[in-house]
């Protein structure tokens, strides 16, 4: 029993150890400010190689499920699976010719490609990996989260603005309006878990849901709805991808790149999926908290689960207009947020912390209020069904031909 | 086709257009430019003829041949034909298109493909051809109609 | 408060666009994102098709018609073989009949199986539902190509008859097919047809009340969605659909969803129809007697028939020699199309790709 322990134990904490042994490798040799910095050094490079490494297989998992949901293999023709076919397409990007139209705002139109990704890269700075596995344990944590992927939006403006084409400025002025319309349901929705947990650290968030013994989605199970669907419109994927509706406006803000800059745009908005799905787990799933299986390994899969259900929704849910998609967020989703605050204070106030009581107290006003809204949208679409006509006509006058 | 009967309507109802009975497998109504207009209001209103179908030109070595088709969305059954003769060198007709609204693009490529001008037609432009194109190509003296096909 | 000034700004759909159906131009007049005005432009894919027509003999014109709307080539094989059979009065035998009429409307589901993919593909499902159609659309078309030779351009009919008697393997299959296709249909609407946002995005946008409708000269899904309860086969029946019993699904409204409903019901009428003629189809030879030359009376005539986009009809002049004196085709989707302008004003950019997805337009038709 002792040994398998010792196992798992070793296994949870292999990274961790790791850079333990690479530090005190490094002592030997430098001085400490120097072991510090080349740590951070490192802690940085490890954060940027794996986002960049992790679009291969995010990308050709991507494809091929969406090509199962719709009846065809995806990607199989290159490498075993076609698990390289993500090479292939960067191999072709960064060879293709890098386009810049005469009449862009050429400074602009440059930095533009460099805008979105950054902010999804300081993001991943603050998620916690596993037991102990973070880059930056700020006490701001969700806060800085919020502030810094914000950011995004304006590189996306940039683009639209730069590109000197009415499309993209359509694209761009639907993101702005987006992004910023999607920010206050997603902040306000997490307000709920902030209550429970008293901090914004996201490694408290996860140790707290430890303290609780249960993930916050059983008590928080509208907030989760709400977050989830706040924050898919805030990266702009299916069924939110309006700034870059490929059937009316072309690809929208990004129409004029190509290249390697039109390879950022993919980047950010890949690395972008993968986070709101991280985060997502961190608050509301538990982060790495699981039996078994080593930290990290439970963190991935609760993650990458999550990606398969924004993946689903992109098979499958048409896209919504954008006056659809503004009163979508302002009459729906920040109301109902602002319930969720109001009766999570209430009954957080009302009911002893870290007991199952107070988890099946949460859970019975979050099923409350989601079966008041089923009563009250049901009555409503089941008179609005629309049927055809059959109208059944004699064929009276004879055929005068053959 | 029209039936005799209603050809014996009309032309009870409007002597003074001199209408004429063209025999055929579609039998139709002959009827001149100028009392087009007219007897279309007429067709619409009280004959019930409310659907414009198609408004075709035929170029026939001694006139330019227009043939309107008309059918009726309440009685359903066969169309009434009414056809008006314009001369070759410049045709020119009254437009139905304040009757019908739908005639508008067929008038529309008439004038492109066959040439023939239509009198109050609110746009009339080339609509297949591009803009600043000489010539209607559907007119048998186009050049390039006498090519022969080889077929063996 | 001092009112601001706006201006409208002129957007150009041009004639490259994912969505726009074949090349085929708008240019939108916007406020916004609302539209003031819509103006088509078409004539991209012109190829002179009616002066060609004129230069082929008679039995050529019958595999040219295919390449109007490629989508559905048997509609326009069988319109224009019936207007020349009757013009010059010829009887094609009980057996060619039949296989025409189950041919025909086997090209019309797989017509509306395109027509409701490729728009709920502009909605932004992202090709689901599309490869789901298509894949019905397969099996059709490996039904044609058992028959004809070819899936897509099939020269089939003659003059007088078809080409060829249908295969040993194409009765099984056929019936094999309309048995299981209800089910599919049931399984698409289950998937589709409730979908919120697919509701959202689809009541109420492009309107046609039916009097514009009847005015502008539209015919098919968009005269039926919009409430009249027309139809060809039924106003003026031509070769045996008197003998078929079939209804006419027509909507209440007259907006996109309405068209969609309408295109579901009708392919499921199709498929009665196929059952029916498949149960009926009697023995016998295929065709008439060919003629080397064939060379039909003078005179003129107009035949239609209803094509699954709208109302298809040759005028064809003959003057008795082997080249037809004029060949004059009246297409659906040229004369539906001008109806777009009054569905789009006052909605938004997205609803105008909506809108020309539902109207169903072909521009190889509409160009010819």
């Amino acid at each position: 029993m002792q040994s398998i322990q010792g196992i798992l134990e070793f296994f949870d904490q292999i990274f961790v150890n790791l850079s333990f042994w690479f530090s005190s490798q490094l002592a030997n040799y430098l001085p400490d400010w120097a072991v510090t910095f080349v740590m951070m050094l490192a802690t940085v490079l490890v954060l940027v190689v794996f986002g960049l490494a992790s679009i291969i297989w995010i990308n050709i998992f991507e494809r091929k499920v969406i090509g199962r949901f719709q009846d065809r293999y995806g990607p199989n023709r290159f490498g075993p699976w076609g698990l390289l076919q993500c090479v292939a397409d960067m191999v072709k990007l960064l060879t293709k010719e890098d386009v810049t139209p005469s009449k862009a705002d050429r400074l602009i139109f440059n930095l533009a490609a460099i805008v979105p990704i950054v902010p999804t890269f300081l993001v991943l700075a603050v998620l916690p990996f596993g037991r102990g596995m973070v880059a930056a344990d700020l006490n701001i944590g969700f806060l800085y989260i919020v502030a810094v992927g914000s950011l995004g939006t304006i590189g996306i403006f940039m683009a639209g603005w730069s590109s000197n084409n009415k499309y993209s400025v359509l694209g761009g002025m639907r993101t702005v309006a987006q992004m910023i319309s999607y920010e206050i349901p997603m902040v306000l929705s997490v307000v709920g878990v902030l209550l429970l947990v008293g901090s914004l650290s996201m490694v408290s968030i996860v140790d707290a849901q430890g303290e609780w013994r249960l993930p916050f989605v059983v008590l928080q199970p509208l907030a989760f709805v709400l977050y989830f669907t706040a924050a898919i419109a805030e990266v702009n994927r299916s069924p939110f991808d309006l700034p870059e509706g490929e059937s009316e406006i072309v690809a929208g803000y990004h129409i004029e790149y190509s290249g390697i800059k039109f390879a950022m745009f993919l980047l950010a908005e890949y690395i972008n999926a993968f986070s709101i799905c991280a985060i997502a787990t961190t608050l509301f799933l538990g982060g790495w908290r699981g039996p078994v299986l080593p930290s990290w390994a439970w963190f991935f899969l609760k993650t990458y689960g999550l990606y398969v259900i924004l993946i689903w929704l992109r098979g499958t849910l048409p896209r919504l207009r954008v006056d659809q998609l503004m009163d979508f967020a302002w009459k729906t989703l920040v109301p109902l947020a602002l319930t969720n605050i109001l009766l999570t204070a209430l009954v957080a106030k009302l009911v002893p912390a870290h007991s199952l009581v107070g988890a099946a107290v949460f859970l019975g006003v979050n099923v409350l209020v989601i079966a008041a809204i089923a009563v009250f949208k049901y009555p409503r679409r089941k008179r609005e069904k629309r049927e055809v006509v059959l109208v059944h006509k004699p064929a009276t006058p004879e055929a005068r031909s053959s | 086709m029209t039936d005799r009967e209603t050809f014996d309507r009309l032309a009870a109802r409007f002597p003074a257009f001199e209408l004429e009975f063209v025999e055929g497998t579609d039998p139709a109504v002959l009827v001149k430019g100028e009392n087009l207009l007219e007897l279309a209001q007429h067709m619409r209103d009280e004959e019930k003829y409310d659907f414009c179908s198609s408004v075709t030109a035929v170029d026939y070595p001694d006139r330019v041949e227009l043939v309107y088709h008309l059918y009726s969305m309440t009685n359903e059954g066969g169309p009434a034909i009414l056809k008006v003769h314009c001369n070759k060198e410049d045709p020119i007709a009254p437009s139905v298109v304040s009757i019908w609204t739908g005639a508008n693009w067929h008038e529309r490529e008439v004038w492109d493909l066959m040439g023939v001008r239509f009198d109050g037609h609110p746009d009339l432009r080339r609509i297949l051809l591009w803009e600043g194109y000489e010539g209607h190509p559907l007119r048998k003296d186009f050049p390039g109609s006498e090519d022969e096909y080889i077929f063996s | 408060m001092t009112t601001l000034k706006t201006e409208t700004f002129n957007l150009n759909m041009g004639p490259h666009h994912p969505s726009t159906h074949g090349v085929f131009q708008l240019k939108l007049t916007l406020d916004g994102e609302t539209i003031v005005d819509v103006e088509p432009v078409v004539g991209y894919l012109h190829r002179n098709h009616e002066k060609i027509g004129e230069k082929n003999n008679w039995i050529q014109n019958t595999p040219f018609t295919d390449r109007l709307d490629y989508i559905s080539p048997m509609n326009n094989e069988f319109a224009y073989v019936l207007a020349v059979e009757k013009l010059a009065g010829i009887e094609p035998p009980e057996r060619a009949k039949y296989i025409r009429i189950i041919m025909v409307e086997l090209n019309r589901i797989v017509n509306h199986l395109i027509a409701v993919g490729f728009l709920l593909n502009e909605l932004g499902c992202f090709f689901t539902p599309m490869f789901y159609c298509l894949r019905w659309r397969e099996m059709v078309v490996d039904l044609f190509e058992m028959t004809c030779g070819s899936r897509m351009m099939p020269n089939y009919f003659w003059i007088g008859g078809v080409s060829a008697d249908l295969p040993e393997g194409f009765l099984p299959e056929c019936k094999q097919l309309v048995s299981a296709f209800p089910g599919f249909l049931d399984e698409l609407e289950r998937l589709v047809t409730e979908n919120e946002i697919l509701q959202m995005r689809c009541k109420n946008v492009g309107v046609l009340p039916p009097e514009v409708a009847t005015a502008f000269g539209c015919t098919g899904p968009l005269l039926r969605g919009s409430g009249v309860p027309y139809d060809v086969r039924r106003a003026e029946p031509y070769s045996i659909y008197d003998r078929f019993d079939f209804d006419i699904p027509v909507g209440t409204v007259g907006d996109v969803y309405d068209r969609y409903l309408v295109r579901i019901a009708e392919a499921r009428q199709s498929v009665k129809i196929v059952e029916q003629a498949l149960k009926d189809l009697p023995g016998g030879e295929t065709a008439t007697p060919k003629k080397k030359r064939f060379r039909p009376p003078e005179g003129d005539i107009y035949h239609r028939t209803e094509a699954p986009k709208g109302e298809l009809g040759f005028y064809l002049v003959s003057d008795g020699s082997e080249n037809p004196y004029r060949y004059r085709i009246r297409v659906p989707s040229f004369v539906n199309l001008q109806a777009l302008p009054h569905m789009c004003r006052g909605h938004k950019i997205a609803d105008v790709v909506v809108v020309i997805g539902s109207i169903d337009i072909t521009m190889g038709e509409v160009d010819r």
